[in-house]
């Protein structure tokens, strides 16, 4: 097959920057700690008054600056839709869904992860300043999706 | 081509023109929406929700208008490249009802806000029965579209064993092959969980496992929609904006390699859901950059094709030829415009596709800003060009007003610019997708959000106008121009033609091949440990 000199250079350069950015991302994950959701589990969404931790939804301290917060998506709501951490706090999120799919996302931070019934997502974030976070729900999750909110507010 | 051919292409391209009159026509609502205007109250007795009008909006844009344009299309381009009849017309036609019972079916259960369950599909959004198996008979019919092309194809191929397969047909065959295998994802998740469930048969279904399913067709299905746009970038427009194909060989690559490589990529839509383990995340990005290949190769062949027409035009300099195109053709004006439009979005598509940048965006407004200009742009404004020459070839009347066809490609292109930079502006200060933003209860926490609302809205209402002149031009071609059309199907000559090209990339078999051992690679291992671990849950109704 016949391939033009400029074309061949074209090429060649897109392969190396498809690596090179690909190489940013392996670089951002494993240099800056930038996690993606994983595999933490499941749970029966119809049981979860009897299913730890989501029997206790609400924040729990496990250590210095460290904290737990649980929180059941649901239609359309969060309980709890207020979590109070002081700055500096580093916060696990435990989250699942009581009913249908729901997101999960803290304006001005990089969380951001999709709650699932019958999954449960986990992710971690330390905030830094003061502050009012809101968190919204970004996946249709009926008519009432667009009120579904909460806050962490960070003293 | 016979008056009996022309007549069930043009029967597609006019249910899919029909199509988008009516997805469309919603969107303003949605943008308007977003800028503090809301009409919805005044449709109340037609839609009774702006996600019932969403979920209109997004199911005749982007599977209606899509799939039946293409069914026509490419049904037309196997035909008029290999210049050779269709198998079978009967079949065509049984194929062209079968889709419309489809659509009838989804269509009724959308306007009776019976599946105000969004375009996506993810159980436990419980539709009416009618919405999964309209959208099934849908898919059905593509799938002996394609089997009528192939039949055509065998046709052909007995009397001409050793000729390359002209570019258009090769292109055609090339995005069938790719769908049907893709297709058999949302064949898995409509027949095994979503059927069942609406009907009651199951108490409820995996919704994890039904996401996985539903993307694994639901990244391959935009190269579905991509790839007929290929088929007239690569085969058409060089000849209608007065030029020759830069490489023949290379566009034939291109439009092979999304056999293997358009498939297992799926779960990049899925980077924010747990239940799916980090390590295959990160080798469906690496995929999705290695698809991102053959879009960037045509990204140089269509460039150094319009040049090439440039320059053949009298355009001088490093970018006087770009001024010297057919401007003055609505067929390439569109096309062209569409390019450009394009190009953008598979820049911000390359972020979404980035593993962890993707936390960033992930179901933001930033994603509806970038299919507006992929699919809404790149894919509905080139066929909106190739309408302004193919329905007069198949009507015989001449386009109605040239020059309200280039209002209307400019227009497009206006609207969708400003639509486009407000949706990812939007969607980088957080706002969501698929949400009522201007009715959000965390509206007024967010006074940023208002200049890029604004610019939604009024994007928004351009396109409406743009809409509506495509809709008039249509309409008036078809029905009232007098003056008989004198079009020949563009066909476009190569610099570097056909003859440059390897056998092997007509070899169907070892890219069905590549293509079944890469998807299994990408997609068994997270399959099975879905089945392993099936977790069913209540279907519901929600709206």
């Amino acid at each position: 097959m016949y391939i033009e000199l400029y074309e061949k250079r074209w090429m060649v350069l897109t392969g190396v920057a498809l690596a090179v950015m690909f190489l940013a991302i392996v670089g951002s994950v494993f240099g800056a700690g930038i996690q993606v959701p994983g595999v933490y589990g499941q749970v029966n969404p119809a049981r979860l008054p009897n299913t730890p931790p989501f029997d206790q939804p609400g924040v729990r301290q496990l250590g210095p600056g460290r904290y737990e917060a649980t929180v059941i998506a649901h239609i359309w709501a969060y309980s709890p839709n207020e979590i109070r951490v002081p700055a500096g706090a580093t916060v696990t999120f435990n989250l699942t869904s009581r009913d249908v799919i729901h997101g999960f996302r803290i304006e001005g931070t990089n969380v951001n992860t999709m709650v699932i019934p019958g999954q449960i997502a986990r992710v971690t974030h330390t905030f830094k300043k003061p502050g009012t976070y809101l968190f919204l729900c970004h996946e249709y999750c009926g008519v009432g999706h667009q009120n579904m909110f909460g806050r962490v507010i960070v003293e | 081509m016979s008056q009996p051919e022309r007549r069930l292409v043009a029967w597609f391209l006019y249910v899919a023109m029909l199509a988008l009159s009516i997805g469309a026509t919603l969107g303003p609502f949605q943008a308007l929406e977003h800028a503090g205007i809301n009409l919805y109250p005044y449709l109340a007795p037609f839609i009774r929700s702006y996600y019932q009008g969403l979920s209109i909006h997004g199911v005749f844009n982007v599977l209606v208008w899509t799939t039946f344009f293409i069914s026509g299309f490419l049904t037309f381009a196997t035909m008029s490249g290999l210049k050779h009849p269709l198998y079978s017309l009967k079949l065509g036609w049984i194929t062209f009802w079968i889709m419309i019972a489809g659509i009838g079916l989804t269509g009724w259960a959308l306007f009776s806000d019976n599946a105000t369950v969004m375009f996506t599909s993810y159980p436990p959004l419980k539709a009416h029965p009618a919405y999964y198996l309209g959208l099934t008979l849908v898919v059905v019919g593509t799938w002996l579209v394609s089997a009528n092309i192939f039949l055509t194809y065998r046709a052909w191929r007995r009397d001409h064993p050793t000729e390359r397969t002209p570019l258009a047909t090769f292109g055609a065959l090339a995005t069938f092959v790719m769908w049907d295998i893709a297709s058999l994802g949302i064949a898995a998740e409509f027949l095994t969980l979503l059927i069942p469930a609406s009907f009651g048969i199951t108490q409820g279904t995996d919704p994890l496992l039904a996401r996985a399913f539903f993307w694994f067709t639901g990244h391959p299905i935009v190269y579905f929609w991509l790839l007929p746009a290929y088929v007239s970038w690569y085969a058409m427009v060089p000849k209608q904006a007065g030029g020759k194909l830069f490489s023949d060989p290379l566009a034939r690559l291109a439009l092979v390699l999304f056999i293997p490589f358009s498939i297992p990529v799926g779960l990049h839509h899925q980077f924010t859901d747990p239940g799916i383990s980090e390590a295959w995340k990160m080798v469906h990005a690496a995929l999705t950059f290695v698809v991102f290949f053959p879009s960037a190769l045509t990204a140089f062949t269509l460039l150094a094709s319009l040049e090439n027409a440039g320059r053949a035009r009298g355009g001088r300099g490093w970018f006087g030829w770009f001024f010297k195109l057919r401007w003055d053709d609505p067929a390439v004006a569109a096309q062209v415009l569409a390019m450009l439009l394009f190009a953008a979005g598979g820049v911000s598509g390359i972020i979404n596709a980035s593993y962890d940048l993707n936390l960033m965006v992930h179901n933001t407004a930033w994603v509806p800003g970038h299919f507006h200009l992929t699919v809404g742009s790149g894919v509905t404004l080139t066929f909106m060009g190739i309408s302004y020459w193919l329905i007069p070839y198949l009507t015989g009347r001449k386009l109605w007003s040239r020059r309200v066809a280039l209002w209307q490609a400019w227009t497009w292109f206006a609207g969708m610019l400003l639509l486009g930079r407000g949706l990812h502006w939007l969607g980088l200060l957080g706002a969501p997708r698929r949400t009522m933003l201007g009715a959000a209860a965390y509206r007024a926490l967010n006074p940023e959000w208002g200049l890029p609302s604004l610019l939604v809205g009024v994007g928004g209402g351009i396109l409406a106008v743009s809409l509506y002149l495509y809709l008039v031009e249509m309409a008036a071609t078809i029905w009232f121009s007098r003056e008989p059309a004198d079009i020949e199907v563009p066909e476009a000559e190569a610099v570097s033609g056909p003859e440059h090209a390897p056998f092997l990339l007509e070899r169907w078999r070892v890219w069905i091949g590549a293509a079944v051992v890469l998807t299994a690679i990408g997609y068994v291992p997270t399959v099975v440990q879905l089945l392993a671990h099936f977790n069913p849950v209540a279907s519901l109704r929600v709206w």
